[in-house]
């Protein structure tokens, strides 16, 4: 098969487990903003990356040991990637 | 003794170190830049603080595959001694050669003064020269310093005596007052469990000489190099 070029989205969460601090003050700021439906707000990151394979199973394969590898810590953070 | 202090692009307290090692203690401290693939020999490795890689990503993350770490990793692994200060901590978190991760400040930003740390365990060869219980004075200057392990690993590591330092008082007493990044127990510094490699966030080098302001990190350095059999000049303002 021939490769192709993959768009990629890695997305990393701190655990659930995990105090957010970031997220805590976002929230706070959005029911200060009078956004009092806000329950809660958790601050991660999103990798965008191109990758060629042969497959969207070969390229997902191949993003997930990045994101063990690399992009993620297993220890206080998810992640989730996304083949478009 | 020998102590090995590679440097990574962002490290910024790697000229500390070797002043610290090689001007007020009389060792053999030098450089290896992180592009080197093989560590000349040592017997300490020091890894330094400061942003390696901009801290770009995670604290540490980038630093952990620079091609010097897989020769630091053989080194540990083979019973080297490796020390992390702050981004050192980080690194060393990253690379697997110590347990559990870091969280941004629970403040949500850079902290950076000085903080009191009690010693928890003086049976190690980075705190026998303080031993059990000493109060030790030092700064602290960091975004990502709150040590988190999961709750089966952190039981581990307090019965294993893994922990070093937790933040306290003056007096030794450890509140969460004192804990001035939200670090599980107020923990500061732990080893690993074969007692050779050891990462803590405050800066023992920055606290070294009493003309910058204090001297009471020297002793964690005094103690590495009586381990390894060497003696310290008497320059510094001990005396």
């Amino acid at each position: 098969m021939a490769e192709n070029v993959f768009n990629v989205s890695v997305v990393v969460m701190p655990k659930a487990e995990i105090l957010d601090p970031q997220g805590k003050a976002i929230m706070g700021g959005l029911r200060t903003m009078n956004f009092a439906e806000v329950q809660d707000v958790r601050i991660g990151k999103m990798v965008h990356l191109k990758l060629s394979g042969d497959s969207r199973e070969t390229v997902m394969a191949r993003a997930t040991q990045m994101a063990k590898a690399l992009l993620s810590n297993p220890v206080t953070e998810d992640f989730k990637v996304i083949v478009e | 003794m020998r102590f090995a202090i590679p440097v990574f692009p962002g490290s910024n307290c790697d000229k500390d170190c070797l002043h610290v090692l090689g001007n007020v203690l009389g060792q053999d401290a030098f450089f290896v830049f992180h592009k080197e693939k093989t560590l000349p020999a040592t017997d300490v490795v020091v890894l330094p603080g400061g942003f390696s890689y901009g801290d770009y990503l995670r604290s540490g993350a980038i630093a952990r595959f620079s091609p010097i770490m897989d020769d630091v990793i053989r080194f540990a692994n083979a019973g080297g001694i490796v020390v992390g200060i702050c981004n050192g901590f980080q690194i060393m978190l990253e690379a697997g050669l110590l347990p559990g991760g870091m969280r941004l400040n629970t403040c949500g930003h850079f902290v950076c003064k000085d903080v009191w740390l009690r010693v928890e365990n003086g049976d190690t060869i980075f705190t026998r020269k303080a031993g059990k219980g000493a109060i030790l004075g030092m700064p602290i200057a960091h975004a990502e310093g709150n040590y988190y392990a999961p709750p089966d690993l952190l039981k581990e590591i307090e019965d294993n005596g893994q922990v070093l330092f937790r933040y306290c008082d003056q007096d030794g007493n450890v509140t969460a007052e004192m804990n001035p990044n939200g670090a599980v127990n107020n923990i500061a510094g732990i080893m690993n469990s074969d007692g050779n490699c050891f990462g803590m966030m405050p800066h023992p080098e920055r606290a070294s000489e009493c003309i910058l302001g204090g001297d009471q990190g020297r002793v964690l350095f005094e103690s590495l190099i009586a381990a390894g059999g060497g003696s310290v000049c008497k320059c510094g303002c001990r005396g």
